[in-house]
C-alpha cells in the first residue's frame, strides 16, 4: 500500500472495512460509554463573607437551584457566631450525562469581628475528605468504586472594594492554596467601572505575587507547551469579575440572565458586561476533568505521603497503616 | 426679604412728611424685627465651621463620595497601602481641612478620616481610636469654655459621622452594630448604603427595611430628621416625610464627569448602562447633599452642642464632683482633668492662658496699687 510510509494515525481516516485498520481508537468511545453510565462527580467549596452572591453564581453556573439557599428557604439569613460546613448535594443531568454535584459552603467565614483562623475549619474539613478517601483506599477490602467526597475546587470570593486584598483574604489564600485548588472571582463585579476592574485585577495579581500564593491553574502543573498556552491566557485574566443571576430578562428580543437596573441590565452571559462565561467555561466546559486530576494527583498524594510518613515514624511502633480507626489528634496534626 | 422691604418703608416716610395715622403706625414699631438681618450679616463675615467624621471599610467609597459632596478633590495626594502594608495597619485618625466659599458665605470643613478601620483580620475594638479622638475634642472644648479667653475657641467637636454601611451583605454586620453602639451617644451618626450601584431597585428597598429594622432591633439611636413645624407648608412637610422614608441613603459618589443624554454630568460609565450621580431615581446622593449641607447642616452643630456635648460635659463634671467629694480638696474652682494625651495644639493653648492668667495678676496689682493713691 502506498502508505506504509505514514504515521499510523493516518490509519484512522480509512474506512474501517480497509486493511490495517485496528480499530484502537474505539476505546474512547467504550470508554465514554462507561463514564457516561457510571456518571461524574463534582465537588465544589465556596467560601466568602456573607452577601457577596456565592449562591446565586452557584445557581447560575449550573442553570438550576443547587445552593444551600435555595434548599433550605425556611432558614433566616442570620450570620451564624462561627463558621459551619454545610454541603449539598444534588444529581443534575445534561445530554445522558449525569453528575453529582456537591456544593460546600461556609457561612460565617469573615463574618466576625474577630476573624483569626477562620480559615482553620475549612483546613479540618478539606482533610478530613482527604483521609477519608485514603482510609477506603488503603483498606484490605476495597469497594469497585471509592465515593469522591474530596473537594476538588474552591471558589473564593473577593469584595469589589477596587484597591487590592485584604489580610483575611491573603491568609487564606496562602494556607488553602496547599491543600485545593483556589479560584479567585471578583465578586459583585457591576459595582466597577472596566478601568477600576483592570487596576483591581492588576493590584490582586501583584499581591498573590508577593505572597507567593499559587492559584490555578497552577504554572508547575502544566503539561506541555499546548497547555501552558491556554492556561497563560487564563492566568492573564484571573481573577475573573463575575455578576451571578436566577432572574431573566427580555434584552433585544432575546431572554437573558441579568441584573436590571434604572441605568440598564447587566447581562451575565455578556462577555462585554463581565466575566462569568469564562468562569463557567473554564469550571465546567474546558478544565473540569483537569482540576479533578489535580487534586487526584497532586493534593491528595501530598496528603497520603505526609500522613504515610508520619504513621511509618511513630515512636511507639504501631503498624497504623491497616488501622481504620485514626485517634482524633492525628487529624489535627494536619493543620498546618 | 420682608424686614428689608419695610427698612425702606420706614426711611422713605421719614423723609415724607407725616400725617397722623402714619404717625400712629410708626409708634407701633419697633424694629426688633431686622435682628435677624443683623444676626446673618455678622455670620457671614464670621464664617461658618463644620466637622464631618467618615467611617468605614476601605473600598467602600468614602473619599470619592466627599470629593462628590463638596466638588472638591481633597484625596489628589493619597497614597493607597497594598496587602502586606495593610497587615500591619492599625486605625489612624487623619484630618484634612479646605476652606471652601460659596456667594460670599465662607465654611472651613474638616473632614475626619478613619483609614484602617474593619481592616484587620481582628476587628476588636477597632472603633476605640475613633471614640477616644471624639471624647479629646469634648475635652478640649470643655477646657476652653472654661477657659479665660472665650474669644477665639476652636470648635473641633464631631459634628456629623457618616457611616458606610457595604451593600454586599444582607443587613447590618456585627461589627457594623459595635460601632454605632458605641459611638451613638457621642456623634450624630448618619448610617449611608455605599456602592448603590451593585444593587436593584428591590434589593435597595430590601436592604434599607432590613437596615432600619436592625437598627431599631439594637437600639441605635441614628440623627433623626427634627419634626416639622406645624405652620410650615404641606409641600415642605411632604418632602420631610419622604426624607425620613428614604433612610438609609444608598448613595453613589463619582469623581469623573460623563457625556450623558447630552449633558456632562457626574457618573460612572459602565458596558451596560451610565450612573447619575444627581439623578434622583438612581440613587440618594441629592437627598443627603440637601440634607446635610442644605437644610440639615446647622441642626446637627445644634444637636452635637447641646445633647452629646453637654451629656459628656455633665458625666465629665459629675465624676469630678465624685471625685472631689472623695479627696476633699477645695483649692481650685477651675476643673482640672488629666488630659490623655496633650498634644502641641492644646499645650499652645495651655500656656497662651497661663501667660493671660500672669497679666490679669498683675493688672488687679496694679489697681489695688491705684487704689491706695
Amino acid at each position: 500500500m502506498a502508505d506504509v510510509g505514514k504515521t499510523p494515525v493516518a490509519r484512522n481516516e480509512k474506512a474501517s472495512s480497509e486493511f490495517g485498520y485496528v480499530g484502537i481508537d474505539a476505546i474512547l468511545e467504550q470508554m465514554r460509554r462507561k463514564a457516561m453510565k457510571q456518571g461524574f462527580e463534582f465537588n465544589i467549596m465556596v467560601v466568602g463573607q456573607s452577601g457577596l452572591g456565592k449562591s446565586t453564581l452557584t445557581n447560575t453556573l449550573f442553570k438550576s437551584k443547587v445552593s444551600r439557599r435555595s434548599v433550605m428557604t425556611t432558614e433566616e439569613e442570620r450570620i451564624p457566631k462561627t463558621i459551619e460546613i454545610k454541603s449539598i448535594s444534588h444529581v443534575i443531568e445534561e445530554k445522558g450525562v449525569r453528575m453529582k454535584l456537591t456544593v460546600i459552603d461556609t457561612p460565617g467565614f469573615g463574618d466576625q469581628i474577630n476573624n483569626e483562623n477562620c480559615w482553620q475549619p475549612i483546613m479540618k474539613f478539606i482533610n478530613a475528605q482527604y483521609e477519608q478517601y485514603l482510609q477506603e483506599e488503603i483498606n484490605i477490602d476495597r469497594k469497585k468504586r471509592i465515593s469522591d467526597s474530596r473537594v476538588h475546587c474552591c471558589i473564593y470570593f473577593i469584595p469589589p472594594t477596587g484597591h487590592c486584598l485584604r489580610p483575611i483574604d491573603i491568609e487564606f489564600m496562602r494556607h488553602l492554596s496547599k491543600v485545593v485548588n483556589i479560584v479567585p472571582v471578583i465578586s459583585k463585579a457591576d459595582t466597577l467601572t472596566l478601568e477600576e476592574r483592570d487596576f483591581f485585577k492588576q493590584k490582586i495579581r501583584e499581591d498573590l505575587r508577593a505572597n507567593e500564593i499559587d492559584i490555578y491553574p497552577q504554572k508547575e502543573f502544566d503539561e506541555d507547551a499546548e497547555d501552558r498556552m491556554i492556561n497563560e491566557k487564563i492566568r492573564a485574566m484571573i481573577p475573573f469579575a463575575v455578576v451571578g443571576s436566577d432572574q431573566e430578562y427580555q434584552v433585544n428580543g432575546k431572554r437573558l440572565l441579568g441584573r436590571k437596573t434604572r441605568w440598564g441590565t447587566v447581562e451575565v452571559e455578556n462577555t462585554t458586561h463581565c466575566e462569568f462565561a469564562y468562569l463557567r467555561d473554564l469550571l465546567i466546559r474546558t478544565h473540569m476533568q483537569n482540576i479533578k486530576d489535580i487534586t487526584s494527583s497532586i493534593y491528595y498524594e501530598m496528603y497520603r505521603v505526609r500522613r504515610l510518613n508520619e504513621n511509618n515514624t511513630k515512636p511507639n511502633g504501631q503498624p497504623a497503616i491497616h488501622a481504620n480507626g485514626v485517634p482524633e489528634h492525628e487529624v489535627l496534626s494536619h493543620e498546618m | 426679604m420682608d424686614t428689608m422691604m419695610l427698612q425702606e418703608k420706614l426711611v422713605e416716610k421719614l423723609l415724607c412728611p407725616r400725617t397722623r395715622t402714619t404717625r400712629q403706625k410708626d409708634k407701633q414699631y419697633v424694629g426688633f424685627a431686622t435682628l435677624p438681618n443683623q444676626v446673618h450679616r455678622k455670620s457671614v463675615k464670621k464664617g461658618f465651621d463644620f466637622t464631618l467624621m467618615v467611617a468605614g471599610e476601605s473600598g467602600l467609597g468614602k473619599s470619592t463620595l466627599v470629593n462628590s459632596l463638596f466638588l472638591t478633590d481633597l484625596y489628589k495626594d493619597r497614597k493607597l497601602l497594598n496587602a502586606e502594608e495593610r497587615i500591619n495597619q492599625t486605625v489612624e485618625i487623619t484630618k484634612h481641612t479646605v476652606d471652601i466659599e460659596e456667594k460670599g458665605v465662607k465654611l472651613k470643613l474638616t473632614i475626619v478620616d478613619t483609614p484602617g478601620f474593619g481592616d484587620a483580620v481582628n476587628n476588636n475594638e477597632c472603633w476605640r481610636p475613633i471614640t477616644d479622638y471624639i471624647d479629646q475634642q469634648f475635652e478640649q472644648y470643655f477646657r476652653d469654655e472654661s477657659g479665660l479667653n472665650r474669644k477665639n475657641i476652636l470648635d473641633n467637636r464631631v459634628h456629623c459621622c457618616l457611616y458606610f454601611i457595604p451593600p454586599f451583605g444582607h443587613g447590618l454586620r456585627p461589627v457594623d452594630v459595635e460601632f454605632m453602639k458605641a459611638l451613638h451617644e457621642k456623634v450624630n451618626i448618619i448610617p449611608l448604603i455605599s456602592k448603590a450601584d451593585c444593587l436593584t431597585p428591590n434589593e435597595v428597598k430590601k436592604l434599607k427595611d432590613r437596615v432600619r429594622d436592625e437598627i431599631e432591633r439594637f437600639g441605635i439611636k441614628v440623627y433623626q430628621f427634627p419634626e416639622c413645624d406645624s405652620d410650615e407648608e404641606e409641600e415642605f412637610k411632604q418632602m420631610d416625610k419622604e426624607l425620613k422614608e428614604c433612610t438609609p441613603f444608598a448613595v453613589i459618589g463619582s469623581n469623573t464627569v460623563v457625556e450623558a443624554r447630552g449633558q456632562r454630568v457626574r457618573g460612572r460609565l459602565y458596558p451596560w448602562g451610565i450612573v447619575e450621580v444627581e439623578n434622583q431615581s438612581h440613587c440618594d446622593f441629592v437627598k443627603l447633599r440637601n440634607m446635610l449641607i442644605r437644610s440639615h447642616m446647622h441642626d446637627l452643630k445644634d444637636v452635637t452642642c447641646d445633647v452629646h456635648y453637654e451629656n459628656y460635659r455633665a458625666h465629665c463634671i459629675q465624676e469630678m464632683t465624685s471625685k472631689l467629694a472623695q479627696d476633699n480638696r477645695t483649692d481650685s474652682p477651675l476643673p482640672l482633668l488629666p488630659l490623655p494625651t496633650p498634644d502641641v495644639e492644646t499645650e499652645r493653648l495651655i500656656k497662651m492662658k497661663d501667660e493671660e492668667m500672669c497679666a490679669i495678676d498683675f493688672y488687679i496689682v496694679i489697681r489695688t496699687l491705684v487704689l491706695f493713691y
